[in-house]
């Protein structure tokens, strides 16, 4: 059911909800950072660089309401970060949150982890719908008693009251990281978890804070002879030994941590050779890789560097079993690009629930959805011009040189301002949710 | 305060009660920990009927509070109304063991285990066990790992007493069985580290039919963090089972974890293996834990050795006496020699600290021919915690081989921690100098160490000026007041002298330290002087501490000495332009003669002649 990206005869997608202020200048606070499905798909978190974390909960869905299957709405809002200042360093720490993690659900509260540069927070978000009534020395309105009215002692009563979702910072992870945590990845035992920053990664047990392992270091002794950084990491969804990180070189790295306490020699290492007649000024930058992600089967792995995802099967080393280029196009503005900075860009990129097709961002507010069966690809806009409540979403195409045809936009009138760098796609359905800006567009597949 | 027509005695209770749910967690926190006093205020029945209905759902408190609450649970039988009533504590800690902090559920189960005693049986059966099947069969697995730790004190009771023996107990394993084949790794854990307790309430034939497979089944689960838990189970199981199961029970899958491909699995049999080597008894022990053991401590990651190179000597010591030299010589020191040059500093210091105490299981000769030899080796070591560890150990070779053997190799050792650019090594080194003085004797002491004990008083860090002080004291406790008099206290005393006024405040502090070992006699004839001198010290530092000085010493000096030299000093200390000095010599002075003034004397209103006047109408009067 899930074959289709939209592209072919199974479904469509439409658009569902926007959520965000429509303002044209956006402020800088509000820009969203990162967006994160839980286990189930009911809630869906978003980060923004303000250092904010909104939870989104999916609406039951009702009979009286067919057409509108289950809409995501606020659940709960709470200041993840704030801004620090490090005074041994003196450099400012910024609020922004790069990553969030949800925990496997454990009791009736949900947990997350988030992250902003220095700092892992895991945060519980819990439902409370009692409160306790009667005071023994005031009353109902807090008016304190005279001491001397007491002739019985009285035990407090739990009333029903509106529903209230409270945040709670469970506990804080600091002062592991010299550099900036670009990811966090909870293992699949469920008590541990990674977080890596440029040069180190650290291996975190769930309930201690003050010390963590660290299992990868590749700080060279001497700064100078640094030529690699690390830029994501991500544990394996089922086997709690292996994790695998990338490097700006392209390559990626996956460690057993059975082998040894300290990871820093690899059991496999993944790269793709060079074609020497692409080699350019940019090819080193661009083949820097800005997110890998697991199948949720295990199997396979993404990657996504400035122009392609690549899906790497973890038995086959030396070349991607599949390569998808997301906006090849752009291969002869690399200069532009790299003035304007925007090929520094991490987009990130993320599986079906079924691991069946792909999805990744680009410029123009465009978003990639690739179909590993078919080998079908799909431009799509998240616009508000196309925002109505079920509208079919147009598929967009990108004039690759020669005559511009009709319906197609010219590289040059991109803007390269409107990115999408952060999507995710319900674990089981299908339904995703897309960070245009300071906007989450959440779209859904329409059944025939 | 009260009025007439309330009952007072209400009131604290009353403030109690409210402040179960204060804003502030340091009131509630309180407030919980009081928990009794409420409940004995409010009596049996409302405190059956309102109390703890209302705490059954106070879960969203903070940890700290919930954890307070589930210990107070753990005793509360009495003021539930005993052993009758025990059952109605049960839905509190039910809801307390299904929460996501692990210190609370665990101090949750520890409460319901210890009120399970306190059931009969027939609550157990009516009450407690449908508690644990809930836990056991809930959605969550806080609920489920809770389950877990469970089963083991609920069903040994259940069983033995009620006609439904067989069944409840097939229910239980089936229970756990269910919960060690659980999705979630978290339940898997926690039913691994539970297995091992749980085998230990059943018959032997329920172990070896039903407890059996199931450690099999965990110690080759797919998580690390399950399969090491399985190794401590393994432990137990093996302790329970009769000689000849073993080897068919539980040794291949032994075995088999002690050659896990996870490090982390075969450190936590490393970490184990002295309980193990108890629980399997010497024939398993020679035969397979031997070789084991020994490839543990060739094992191809350093925390593996670190952990198996710390067992070395209880390993050793626990073999079985007739083969137990045999067994060292031919196959444990290879290994130990081997870790003598390990490239990691951890497994040489793991092992540094446990090689000495080879020598008395050994003996002398073959201390002398193989070990000593190490000894040296590790003694020379770059890492100054490995030679650290063995010269905290010399006394173990002491007794066999006595001292001299190594002491050759000891002096440049020493020498080189007591000068090591680290300051916490020379502290370490400097602690166990009357260890090392007590082994060696006073001449090579004399000769070889005193000036490094000296050389320490001016070490520019204070830590080891102090410790350096501490030591000296330590020294003379061994080797008495003459000893000192000849050798340290002219040295002492002529840094008094010292144009830095950090090495004229040492003399001072060695002083303190050492005028009560030493004697009245060579206190007041050879220190009292120089203290009284540094009395006009141009530094104030200086000079207030001779005042702390001279109220230390008090006691140690002779009442005509005090009177005639130091009573003078410190009045005139009393005058000293510097505040500190001032407090100081009148706290000195106080403390020698005023001992029952009541303390507002200190207080500003008082001026400073009024105190002199105190001071001298007491110690002229007799």
């Amino acid at each position: 059911m899930m074959a289709g990206v939209g592209g072919g005869n199974d479904f469509q997608w439409c658009f569902s909800q926007v959520k965000g202020a429509i303002d044209e200048d956006v402020a800088e606070a509000d820009i969203i950072s990162t967006v994160e499905f839980n286990y189930s798909g009911e809630l869906l978190a978003t980060g923004d660089k303000g250092g904010r974390v909104v939870i989104f909960q999916r609406e039951q869905e009702s009979k009286n309401r067919l057409l509108s299957r289950g809409e995501y709405n606020v659940y709960s809002t709470f200041q993840s970060h704030e801004p620090e200042f490090d005074y041994l360093k003196s450099l400012e720490i910024e609020e922004k949150i790069n990553k969030i993690r949800w925990l496997p659900q454990q009791n009736a509260a949900h947990f997350l982890l988030s992250a902003n540069d220095k700092t892992i927070k895991l945060w519980k978000i819990s439902e409370r719908d009692k409160r306790a009534e009667g005071y023994n020395l005031k009353d109902e309105d807090g008016r304190l008693q005279d001491q001397f009215r007491i002739t019985t002692l009285r035990v407090p009563v739990l009333m029903p009251m509106d529903l209230m979702v409270e945040a709670s910072p469970r506990r804080i992870f600091a002062n592991a990281h010299t550099y900036h945590i670009n990811s966090i990845s909870v293992n699949s035992d469920y008590e541990t978890y990674l977080s890596a920053d440029d040069l180190r990664i650290n291996l975190w047990h769930l309930e201690i804070t003050d010390r963590s392992f660290n299992i990868v270091d590749i700080k060279p002794a001497n700064m100078e002879e640094l030529t690699e950084v690390i830029t994501a990491a991500e544990c394996h969804p089922h086997q709690c030994n292996v994790f695998v990180y990338s490097s700006s070189k392209g390559t990626i790295r996956l460690c057993d941590m059975r082998a040894a306490a300290l990871c820093d020699r690899h059991s496999k290492f993944f790269e793709e050779p060079e074609d020497p007649s692409s080699r350019s000024f940019f090819s080193e930058i661009i083949s820097s890789i800005s997110d890998v992600k697991f199948s949720h089967s295990g199997r396979y792995m993404m990657t996504r560097d400035y122009l392609s995802v690549k899906v790497w099967d973890l038995n086959m080393e030396n070349r991607p079993v599949e390569t998808y280029q997301v906006h090849e196009y752009l291969r002869s503005k690399l200069c532009s690009l790299y003035e304007n900075d925007c090929i520094f860009d991490k987009f990130e990129c993320c599986w079906n629930g079924s691991d069946s097709a792909i999805m990744t961002g680009s410029y123009n507010n465009f978003f990639r959805m690739f179909d590993r069966n078919t080998r079908r690809d799909i431009t799509l806009e998240a616009s508000r011009e196309n925002s109505k409540p079920r509208a079919i979403l147009k598929p967009r195409k990108v004039c690759t040189g020669g005559k511009r045809k009709k319906d197609e936009i010219s590289v040059d009138s991109l803007d390269f301002n409107k990115k999408i760098l952060h999507t995710a796609w319900h674990p089981k359905e299908n339904v995703i949710a897309v960070a245009a800006t300071n906007n989450l567009y959440i779209f859904q597949d329409k059944m025939n | 305060m009260a009025g007439a027509e309330g009952d007072d005695s209400l009131y604290p209770i009353a403030v109690l009660i409210d402040e179960l749910r204060n804003e502030d967690v340091q009131l509630r926190l309180n407030s919980i920990k009081k928990l009794s006093t409420i409940a004995l205020a409010l009596g049996v029945e409302r405190t059956r009927t309102e109390l703890l209905p209302f705490l059954t759902d106070t879960i969203y408190d903070e940890d700290e509070v919930l954890l307070a609450l589930a210990e107070q649970l753990g005793s509360f039988t009495v003021l539930v109304g005993g052993p009758e009533f025990v059952h109605c504590l049960l839905p509190p800690l039910e809801s307390l063991a299904t929460v996501e902090e692990t210190v609370v559920r665990d101090k949750a189960v520890e409460s319901l285990r210890k009120i399970s005693q306190e059931h009969s049986p027939v609550d157990l059966e009516v009450h407690f066990v449908p508690l644990v099947k809930r836990l056991a069969s809930g959605d969550w697995f806080t609920s489920r790992t809770s389950a877990c730790g469970l089963f083991g004190v609920c069903y040994p009771r259940v069983s033995i007493m009620t006609h439904t023996f067989e069944s409840t107990l097939i229910t239980a394993v089936m229970h756990f069985r269910t919960l060690c084949s659980d999705d979630t790794p978290m339940v898997r854990r926690a039913a691994s580290s539970k297995l091992g307790e749980f085998a230990k309430v059943l018959e032997l034939d329920y172990v070896k039919s039903d407890i059996i497979p199931l450690f099999t089944a965990l110690a080759s689960d797919e998580q690390d963090s399950v399969r090491l838990l399985a190794v401590e189970a393994g432990v137990s199981i093996a302790a329970l089972l009769p000689q000849e199961d073993l080897e068919d029970l539980v040794m291949p899958t032994l075995r088999q974890a002690a050659e896990d491909k996870s490090w982390r699995v075969r450190y936590m049999v490393a970490d184990k293996f002295s309980e193990l080597q108890k629980a399997v008894g010497p024939e398993i022990t020679k035969n397979d834990l031997v070789p084991a053991f020994q490839n543990l401590l060739k094992d191809c990651e350093a925390e593996v050795r670190t952990a198996a190179a710390n067992k070395v000597k209880v390993f050793c010591e626990s073999l079985p006496e007739d083969s137990r030299e045999t067994i060292i010589m031919t196959h444990i020191l290879p290994c130990v020699k081997e870790l003598v040059s390990d490239t990691n500093q951890h497994v040489k210091s793991a092992l540094a600290s446990v090689i000495m105490g080879l020598s008395t299981i050994l003996g002398k000769d073959n201390t002398v021919e193989h070990l000593l030899p190490l000894f040296l080796v590790q003694l020379k070591d770059e890492y100054p915690e490995v030679r650290l560890n063995i010269i905290s150990n010399l006394d173990c070779v002491n007794e066999v081989i006595g001292i001299r053997q190594l002491s050759q190799s000891l002096l440049p050792a020493i020498v080189e921690l007591a000068e090591d650019a680290k300051w916490r090594v020379r502290l370490a080194i400097i602690e166990y100098m009357p260890l090392l003085a007590g082994q060696l004797g006073v001449e090579f002491f004399d000769e070889k160490l005193n000036s490094l004990c000296m050389a320490w008083l001016i070490d520019h860090v204070y830590a080891i000026r102090e410790a350096a002080t501490c030591n000296l004291m330590k020294l003379v406790e061994k080797f008495g007041a003459e000893w000192a008099q000849n050798t340290i206290v002219p040295k002492v005393l002529g840094m008094a002298n010292d144009s830095n006024y950090l090495h004229r405040m040492t003399t001072l502090f060695c002083i303190n330290a050492l005028s009560e070992v030493c004697g009245q006699e060579i206190t007041t004839k050879h220190m009292l002087p120089v203290v009284l001198k540094m009395s006009t010290d141009q530094v104030a530092n200086v000079r207030f501490n001779v005042a702390r000085c001279l109220q230390k010493i008090g006691p140690v000096l002779d009442s005509s000495a005090l009177q005639a030299e130091v009573k003078p000093v410190l009045e005139k200390l009393a005058t000293d332009q510097d505040m500190d000095v001032k407090y100081f010599a009148l706290e000195a002075i106080s403390g020698m003669y005023l001992f029952n003034l009541p303390t507002y004397i200190f207080s500003e209103t008082f001026s400073f002649s009024s105190i002199l006047f105190f001071f001298f109408s007491f110690s002229l009067s007799p």
